[in-house]
Parts: structure tokens; sequence; C-alpha cells
């Protein structure tokens, strides 16, 4: 087979620019596809090569492999590397890469499907003596071969769909009185979103670790695992904080773990990149719980303490040449952990958040690596995962990379879209992570609604924002000047000059004076009254003095009146009330009914003429795979409808108008 | 480099004496105006309750935070209506001054409500017609924040009234002039006030409290005998939407304010300008902090008023011209934040000698198209046979006569005493000065009240000798009385506060504020010389 020299990544996001960069730096052409939302994307910037492979929807371009295939075709692309997600582990994908004589960096198309099923994969498994989770991976889906299956293996227990993952089509059963309606709805879950209800059954691992073991496959009958990740801390099975190596791991259960990974990956004849993932119970105890037959997101934790680049692995690999170190050459070196930081607003139940990027400026320092594929000025679009960044550290001991991670948290800024960054703070500052305890009902257990409000602005931040803001109008209208002599900047020939700002944070009102005075600033909130001067100021970062101490901030203004503020790793999105005008009824009031976020209108629930009042439900629009209902902030008569049902639309597009009732 | 060597000590007895007697004068100033803002803001929560920002919120919102703002006529009235030092509030009931509006270099006006409803003082009319003409002498867009009560007609004057036009007048001028003004209607503006927002270019209502009528509903109905409901005779809504005298509708004191700032930016004003030039600026090596201490407070107590420029110019770097020619007139060229400027001060009486040199200077800066700034401390011309003869009126006359035609901008300061006619030579009140402003020790008059009781003194005796009188003691105490009468008419009108009151000058300023003050002023005076404007015949009608 002739060696291929230009690479195709069928992806986009962080991974896409990952696989990119690590392509070219082995010289690589690298080719980008992307869709129309992402015509900007870092990862199209970057490519030598980009093609548009359709419209935003990741149905009409990510995941359709005929037009990533012409893509290929049309720029001679000879590899494809898929990335995760998407069409990663896509059987007929592979295939289809395959057909078109080109170099899929992965496993082959067989192995791809077989571990696709859970129930496939897990008699496969069972065949190769993989510890598994006692449970039932029958054929025979009946209600009563389930309800006797169940029954013998013992509540609690999972109800999973065969072709499932993500968490969706997945119930816990407690007792078998619940279990057919677990059933009932599992199953129509699973034939949404997968096609097939085949469900299996398994043994409810209560409080387990998750812990997934590396592996790595040549075409030369080699197979080696790099060692372990523990993703305990989960949020609806969804990954948020991953280490390597896992807190409680000894040398003969990691032995033993990745002799089984090794053992299950053999026995599918794996190539390339996959993950063996575990549930690892208090006793010590691990069951086979799915294989990934791709790279991992959190795979940057394994080549930080291994120093390995598991991509230029897998194109090694593809290539069909073998893998240049055995399992006895493989080191695993200090402790590295990874934090999603993704654009959602963990107050709102997480609900995913887009936004325009006023600023994004990742942290730079000793065992700090972030993988991003955001940049300054561009979007978090309402179509793809809202996972805009992985934040790693690496350091000796897994104390340090906590900190480390913590600062780097802190020190990097994203402006112009909410993020779960506090809530990651919370997570590494909680005891049971400390202590390396956590198990996958960590969050459920340690974490309550208040835990994941969003900070109400203090005090001091408050006149740190207005002090601020107040300088920034100043530099703005210095600017629009003739020119005036700097010197009179804050001079009133009648005593000094005081400017009000008010903030609301979470129904919490803050009423800032600042007073310019020689020097400084005399601020006044509430009852607090504080001196600040500006000590010096970098790009967005602010060093000032707070009646003599000093307190770091970042700020940024995207637009008149709004005000982007990061203090202490809390991120605060501000605006001055008093550069606002009162809402009159010129500017609708609730009388103009908008779109609240990106996302297709799925019904309009009211007509022309209808009579509605406070909380009538209006419209259904459907953003990030939830529904959302749109419903009336005031009683009134529905004029108009503007929004077509089953059409995409935009934050803030007005969906109907509503005439108010009058009072007389 | 001539950098000035000051022979002042600072921490000498003396400095130290002229500090504090100079900022207890301050403290005064400082009370006064603050007087004046508490008698305000006592209404505030009549201002609330009716959703109204105070007037002086009003202001702050206006402005843009941190950018410079010179108050005008801060001491107008003071005295006037009210002679007691004790109670009486300066400001007319308006606030004005110049600052910046999204950049835009503005006089702004605010009618101060809090006071008596915003009802007339007894200047009001000549503080408005003032800052009208600065507008239009400044080229200043010109934004009036509107509220009054109109004219007290318990208080009225003819004159009041007669005057009074003058303020519409010189909208009219304002508009043809091709500078726009701005009204917002916070409250009422009736009677003859309701021409106020007649007159200027673009009007912001407020809703509710906004209200505009040539009658209100108390004098139509004395007048015509209808009874009229007060929103539909003069609301904001009603001229918006029938009468057509409000272009744009606020929500609010706050949102009238937001459209306002956002009516002067799209003027785009300085699009056309050309910008100041940037120069490299070395402060003074004498801090402006020691204007306070630098200077005794009183006149007679004799000074070299170059310890004054040093602490004005940069590097504190003076080039004197003619120095050894009619010495008691100080010339220099120097820079004040990079503008090359002409100063005139003085260290004694203007002579022959002094008066010419002045003259000529005056020319050279005229002709040179430098600003001048003429550091009052005069007690005259100097009179006797010796200067006489040597030709002291005409040569006063000449001096008089370049200060009156030269055409660059004219800054004055009373920074002592301004007396007779070294007042006219040294560019007082009535000669146009683009800026005049006092320190709070300033003295000014025909003479001292000293001078005019001796003088009166004088007369008399002569008059009782050439009648033969005997000078009996009655005769001697009558005199006596006589001269404490005169002393008594003369010394409260010197005040700085009594004749800023009568806004002879454009107010008083803190003398540590004078490098500040004068550099803003110089700023103003020079966007103004290079601006162009677009004037139009008849001003913008309202159709």
């Amino acid at each position: 087979m002739s060696r291929f020299s230009s690479i195709l990544v069928a992806n986009r996001g962080e991974i896409a620019l990952q696989v990119m960069k690590t392509a070219r730096l082995l010289g690589y052409r690298t080719i980008a596809v992307y869709s129309e939302a992402d015509i900007n994307a870092p990862h199209v910037d970057f490519a030598d090569d980009a093609v548009c492979i359709g419209p935003s929807p990741v149905g009409e371009s990510y995941l359709r492999a005929d037009r990533i295939v012409d893509a290929a075709k049309q720029t001679g692309a000879e590899a494809v590397h898929p990335g995760y997600g998407f069409l990663s582990e896509n059987a007929d994908f592979a295939k289809a890469c395959a057909d078109a004589g080109l170099v899929f960096i992965g496993p082959s198309a067989k192995a791809i499907e077989l571990m696709g099923n859970k129930a496939t994969a897990k008699r496969r498994m069972i065949k190769a003596n993989v510890p598994c989770v006692p449970g039932y991976v029958g054929k025979d889906q009946s209600d009563e071969k389930l309800t006797a299956a169940a029954s013998a293996i013992g509540f609690p227990v999972m109800v999973k769909a065969a072709a499932g993952g993500g968490g969706r089509g997945m119930r816990l059963v407690h007792s078998a009185a619940d279990l057919q309606t677990a059933l009932r709805s599992a199953r129509s879950e699973a034939r949404n979103a997968f096609g097939s209800d085949e469900m299996i059954l398994e043994k409810a691992i209560l409080r387990p670790r998750h812990v997934e073991v590396q592996v790595f496959a040549d075409a030369h009958g080699n197979t080696i695992h790099l060692g372990e990740r523990d993703c305990s801390v989960q949020r609806r099975h969804q990954k948020i904080i991953e280490e390597a190596p896992c807190p409680v791991m000894t040398p003969d259960l990691r032995a033993a773990m990745g002799k089984a990974a090794v053992d299950a990956a053999q026995s599918i004849g794996y190539l390339g990149a996959g993950t063996v993932e575990f549930l690892l119970d208090a006793t010590g105890k691990f069951y086979f719980l799915e294989m990934n037959t791709r790279l991992q997101v959190e795979h940057p934790v394994t080549e930080m303490i291994t120093g390995l680049d598991l991509v230029a692995l897998q194109i090694s690999v593809a290539q069909g040449d073998p893998l240049p170190l055995s399992q006895d050459e493989v080191q695993l070196n200090g402790h590295a952990i990874e934090a999603r930081l993704y654009a959602e607003d963990p107050a709102q139940n997480f609900l995913p958040m887009t936004g325009h990027i006023d600023l994004w400026q990742p942290c730079q320092g000793e065992g700090v690596r972030i993988d991003s594929g955001i940049a300054t000025g561009g979007d978090v679009s309402p179509y793809y995962d809202p996972m805009v960044a992985k934040v790693i550290t690496w350091a000796p001991n897994r104390e340090t990379a906590i900190a480390r991670l913590t600062t780097a948290l802190d020190k990097s800024l994203l402006f112009g879209t909410r993020t779960n960054k506090s809530f990651l703070k919370a997570i590494l500052n909680r005891e049971t992570f400390g202590k390396g305890q956590v198990t996958t009902a960590f969050i459920a257990e340690e974490f309550s609604k208040d835990d994941l409000k969003p900070p109400v602005l203090s005090e001091t931040e408050a006149m740190i924002a207005a002090v601020l803001q107040y300088e920034e109008a100043r530099t703005r209208a210095m600017a629009a000047t003739l020119g005036v002599n700097p010197e009179l900047a804050n001079f009133s020939s009648t005593g000094h000059l005081k400017t009000d700002y008010r903030y609301i944070t979470q129904g919490v009102t803050r009423d800032v004076t600042v007073t310019a005075t020689e020097g400084r600033y005399v601020v006044i909130c509430g009852e607090t009254r504080a001196a600040i001067a500006i000590e010096r100021r970098i790009g967005p970062e602010t060093r000032l003095r707070v009646n003599g101490n000093v307190r770091l901030v970042a700020s940024l203004i995207p637009d008149r009146g709004h005000f982007h503020m990061e203090h202490a790793g809390q991120t605060f999105a501000l605006r001055n009330e008093f550069d606002f005008a009162a809402a009159g009824e010129e500017a609708g009031g609730g009388g103009y009914v908008t779109a609240p976020m990106h996302g297709s209108l799925l019904e309009i629930c009211v007509a022309v003429g209808e009579t509605v009042t406070k909380d009538t439900r209006l419209a259904v629009l459907e953003a990030m795979k939830m529904q959302h209902s749109i419903v009336a902030e005031i009683d009134g008569t529905v004029t108009d409808l503007l929004a077509i049902p089953g059409s995409q639309i935009a934050a803030g597009d007005v969906i109907l108008l509503i005439d108010p009732a009058t009072q007389h | 480099m001539p950098v000035f060597q000051s022979r002042i000590s600072t921490s000498s007895e003396a400095f130290s004496q002229n500090r504090q007697d100079m900022l207890s004068l301050v403290a005064d100033l400082r009370e006064y105006e603050a007087r004046a803002a508490a008698r305000s803001d006592s209404r505030k929560a009549r201002f609330d309750q009716r959703g109204q920002l105070t007037p002086r919120e009003r202001v702050k919102r206006l402005l843009d935070p941190g950018m410079p703002f010179v108050e005008l006529f801060n001491m107008a009235n003071f005295l006037v209506d009210d002679p007691n030092p004790e109670t009486a509030i300066p400001g007319a009931s308006m606030i004005t001054g110049i600052g910046f509006i999204n950049g835009t270099r503005c006089l702004v006006c605010a009618d101060d409500s809090g006071i008596n409803a915003g009802a007339s003082t007894y200047m009001s009319v000549n503080k408005g017609l003032a800052v009208l003409r600065i507008a239009l002498k400044q080229k200043l867009p010109f934004v009036h924040l509107v509220e009054s009560a109109g004219a007290n007609l318990m208080q009225y004057t003819v004159e009041l009234w007669a005057n009074g036009g003058g303020l519409f007048y010189w909208l009219a001028k304002l508009s043809a002039a091709g500078i726009p003004s701005f009204v917002v209607l916070h409250g009422p503006s009736t009677a003859g006030g309701a021409y106020q927002p007649g007159m200027s270019d673009y009007v912001i209502g407020v809703k509710n409290n906004g209200m505009a009528a040539l009658a209100g509903a108390a004098l139509t109905q004395a007048a015509t005998g209808e009874i009229a409901d007060e929103r539909e005779l003069g609301g904001t809504e009603m001229h918006a939407s029938v009468s057509g005298l409000v272009e744009y509708l606020a929500e609010d004191d706050a949102d009238g304010i937001l459209i306002c700032r956002d009516l002067v930016e799209r003027l785009d004003w300085n699009r056309n300008a050309a910008p100041l030039p940037q120069k490299e600026v070395s402060p003074p090596v004498f801090s402006p902090d020691e204007l306070a201490g630098a200077v005794p407070i009183d006149y007679r107590v004799a000074y070299d008023c170059r310890e004054i420029m040093a602490r004005v110019v940069d590097g504190s770097d003076i080039l004197e011209f003619k120095p050894r020619f009619g010495p008691a007139t100080v010339c220099v060229q120097a820079r004040i934040f990079g503008h090359s400027v002409g100063l005139i001060g003085n260290n004694g009486p203007l002579d022959p000698q002094g008066a010419a040199k002045a003259t000529q200077f005056f020319q050279l800066c005229d002709s040179a198209d430098m600003p001048v700034i003429f550091l009052n401390n005069i007690t005259g011309y100097m009179v006797g046979t010796e200067y006489e003869q040597a030709g002291m009126i005409k040569l006063g006359s000449k001096m008089i006569q370049a200060v009156s035609n030269i055409s660059v901008p004219k800054i004055s300061l009373y920074v002592g005493a301004s007396f007779g006619a070294g007042n006219y030579g040294m560019c007082g009140h009535a000669f146009d000065p683009d800026f005049l402003f006092s320190w709070p020790n300033a003295r000014t008059g025909v003479m001292g009240g000293e001078q005019a009781a001796m003088t009166m003194d004088v007369v008399a005796r002569a008059g009782a000798a050439r009648k033969g009188q005997e000078i009996t003691p009655e005769v001697e105490e009558k005199m006596t009385r006589q001269k404490q009468a005169i002393r008594d008419l003369f010394e409260p009108q010197e005040n700085a506060f009594y004749s800023s009151g009568r806004m002879l000058d454009q107010g008083i300023i803190d003398p540590r504020d004078t490098h500040k003050i004068l550099s803003f002023a110089i700023e103003t005076t020079w966007e103004a010389r290079n601006r162009t404007l677009k004037p139009n015949s008849f001003g913008i009608a309202r159709i």
C-alpha cells in the first residue's frame, strides 16, 4: 500500500484543529470540511484546503458521509481522520472511505460495527473473558423475558438501548414494578434516537468510578495500553472532568485492567486508538462497559502523562507502521487533569448557550495545555456541541495539577457567552474531588440547585466594574474630541463630578457612585466606601488597588453600555442600567414576542385574533435538542404572526405580536 | 530655556499664611456652591415621586464621565435677590457650563428646578443670555434641560420681560449660524418659556412631566375662560403627535437625556474640524497647587506676577518681552499645554512705558495668532503731572484700543486688584474676553474704597477752604462719617463674590485650578476658531 501524504479531517472545533496541527507537524497536507455556520471557524482558517459540505445543521453537513467523501476526492485527500463524535463511530462511513480508496484513520468498519452495539459487544467480551457487568444481552426482547432476566440479575438494574450512547435510551430501575414504564420510555427514546429499540439489562453498579483504558493496536499484531483515565465526574453520563492516572489505581489493578482492555481489542482484531471503558466499584472489581472505537475527547490527559501524541500514533498506525514502543516502554509520568469548558448555563439546567465570542484568551503557563476550536470574533453557534475548550494541566502530582487547573481556568478569559467555568471550579474545590473519592454519583449527590446559581456581583466587584466603565467611557469620549489635554481628565471647576452606575445580577441591585479625585476614585456602593486606583492595564487585564489591596480583573466592552468582567474566576456579563432607557411602549414591552435563542421554530400555538393572558403558551422553539416553550408576558390579543413554523430563527427574531389589553 | 527662578519658599511663614487665607476663601466658594446644591437636592423626594431625576442628576447623566466640565457663572445672582451672604444662594437657579457629550464640546444649561421650581431670579435672564452668547462665540452646540416655573409674578420687573426676549433672539442667531440647539423638556415651560423649545432645533419631550404652553391652564382660563386640561393643552405627548413641537418623545428623564446624547453624537460635530495639534508638554516646574500660598490675598501687598505665570505655563518657562522697558508691566511669551500664548501681568500701575509696551505686545500676539492671557492685578494707570505730560491718556487709550480690537482669544483672570481704567486696559468685563474668571480674593471697582473716601475727603476740605469754612470738630465728625459712608458703599462692591453675583465675570475659581482652566479655555477657543460652520439665513424652521 502506498503511503498517504494528505489528511482530510471530517470534523470541526478543537479536535479538527488538534488533528491538523499534528498532521502539519508531521508534514501532511491538511484539508478541512465545514458547514455554512463554520465558514470562518478556526479549523477552516488553519487548514491548507477547505471544502464546504453543506448547511449548518449536522444532518446536512458533518453527518453527510457522501459529501465528505466527495470533498476528499475533490481535494485529492488520501486519508480521512474522523475525530470524535459525528461519523467517527459510523461503520458505513469507514466503509465508504475504504470504498473510495481513502485510508480511514481508525479501526475497521467491522470493529466499529461490532462495538457499536452494546449487546453484540458484550456477548463478544464475555467470550473473550473480559469481565462484564452481570446482565442480559439476549435477542429475545419480549417483556416477559426481560422481566424474568431483571429479577434474575436482581434490582436495581440498568435498562440500556443496545445501540445507544450518551445516556439516551438508558434508565435506572429500582424495582420490578417500575420496569414496564422504564422499558416503554427507553424503547421509544432509543427508537427515535438510534432507529433500534433493542434493550440490554445490566446489574446497576451504584456509585462506581468510570475508569477507561487507552489502547493502541497496529497492523503487525501489537496491542498495547497507555494506562487509564478516570472520568467519574459526570453529569447525566456526560463527562466533565477527566484525569490520568486514576487516583485509586494500583500497579496490580492497572495491569489487570490493561490486560482486559488489550484482550478486548485483540479479540476483535482492533486497529488504531481505542478506549475500553470500565466501571470500577469500591472493592476494586471492574466491569466492561463499552469500547469507543475512536480518539476520546479526554485523550490529552493520556498524552500528557505518557509524552506521546496519540494523533501522531494514529497516523503512523494507519500508514501501516508498527507501534514505536512496546508495553514495557510505556511510562506514566505525573498527573494530568482535563476540564471541559462548555458554553452552557448551569443555572438553567445546563442549557446550551450561544453567542458572539467577544474575547477568548486561553491561559498560558507551565504545565497548561488548552485545546480549543474558537476564536475571538467568532460565534458559538446553536448547531454543534457546546464544548468550547478543554483546559488541561499536568504536574508531578495530583494536588499541583488541580491547583494549576484552577488557575488556568481563572486565567482563561471567555467573554460573550455563559460558561460552566464556575461550576468546574466548584468541582475542583470539593473535598471529595480533592481526596480523589469521586464516583459517577458525585455531581448528583453533592451539587444542589443553589450551588449552580450564577454569582451575585459583590459590592467590591460592582465598584470595580463602575470604575472601569467610567474610565472606558472617558477614553471613548476623549477619542471623539478634537483633542483635550489629558491632564483635564476628571477635572471639574466646581468640585468633583459624580457618576452613577447600577448593576443588577440575580435580582440584586448594586448602586454605585464614582467620584474621581486626584489619582484615585472614591467609590460608594451601599454602605461600602472604597478608594480605587488603577495601577496598570495590559490587554483586557487590569491591576487595581482597592483600599490598598491588589485586585486583578479582566474586562471588555463588547458594545456601549455592556461590560464583561472576570474577577476571581467569576465571569459577569453586566450592563449599567442607567445607560439604557426605560422600556417604552414603542420598544414593544411584552407585545413583541422574540426568540430567546437560535433554534428551529416547531410550532406557533396561537392564531391571529386570539386572546392570550400572561403565561399562555405561544410557541415552541427547539434548540440544542431541547424544546423551549415561549409564553406570553402580557395579556392581550395576537395581532400578527411573523415567523413560520418549521423554520430556523435567530435569537431576537420576532415571532409574533400581541396588542396589549387595555385596562379600561 | 529661561526657567523662572522663584523667590518663594513654600516652607515660609508668609506662604503658609497666604495659603491659609486663600484656602479659607476657596472654602467659602465651595460652601456657597454647596448651598445651591443642597437647596435643590432637598426637593429630591418630590422629584422621585414624579419619577424624575433631579437637575444635578440630569447634568451628570448628560455629561461624559471623567471629561472636564467648567461651570460658567457659578456665582450668578449671589447677593442680588438676597443680600445676606449667610443665606444667599448662587447660580440664578440654573446650572451652566461647558462640558462634553459623547466627546462633543457643548454648552450645557440646566434649569435648577429644585430651587423655587426653577423660577427666574433677577439674574436668570442675564445668565441665559450670557451663555447663549458664549455658545455662539465658541461655536458650541447648546443643550438646555428645561423645567421652569417661569417668572415669579410677585417679583415681576419690566426689564425681566424686556430682556427675556433676548433668550429667543440668541437661539435664532445660533440656529442661523449653524450651531444646533437641543431642549429636553423635563417639566413645564410655559408662557415666554414656551419659546425655549419652540426656538430650539431639536426638542425631546419627556412623557407625563414635560409641558409647553403659551399659557398654562390658569392663564388660559383667565384670558379666555376656557377650562383646559394641562396635558391636552401642552403635554409632550400632544406636542409629539398633534402640534409637532416635540421631535422625540422620551419615556422619562433618563431616556430623554439618552436621546439627547445620541442626537449630539449623531451630529458628528467634529468630523470636518482639524484635530488639535499634539505637542510634548512639560508641566510647570513650580506646582500649580502653590498658587494658593504663592501670593498674598491682599492686593495692597506687592508681589511679582511672574510667580503666578511660572505656576501656569509649561516648564515654568517664560521669555519676557522688553523686561527693562516699563518693567512694572510684565509681558511674556510662554506655552500652556503646548499652546503658544502671550501673558500680561502687573508688578505695579500702568505707566506710559508699560502701556506702550503692552500695546505693542498685544499687536504682536494678534499678528502671530496667539491667545492673550490677562492676569489682572492692577490698581490703575499712573496719575500725576509727570505722567499726564508723558502722554498717559494717549498711551493708555492706545492700549485699550488694542485690547478692544485684537481678534485672538482673550482670556482674563482677576487674580488680585482690577481697578479703574486699568481694568479696561487689562481686558475686563466690558472688553468681551472669551473667558473671564476671578480668584476669590479679587477686588474690582472704579477705585479702592479707601482711595474713594480719601478723594472725597480732599475734595471736601478743599471746598471748605474755598468757602473759608473752619473745620470745627462737628465738621470733622461729619467728614469722618462721610468717609465711612463711602467706604461702606465701595468696599462690599469690590468683593469678588459680590461682582460675580452680578455676573461681571464668568465665575469664581479655585486658584489652584487656574492652570487647568486656562488649558480648557485655550482649547475651547482653539476649537471655535478652527471650526467652519454652515450658516443659513433664517435658522431652522420647525414646520
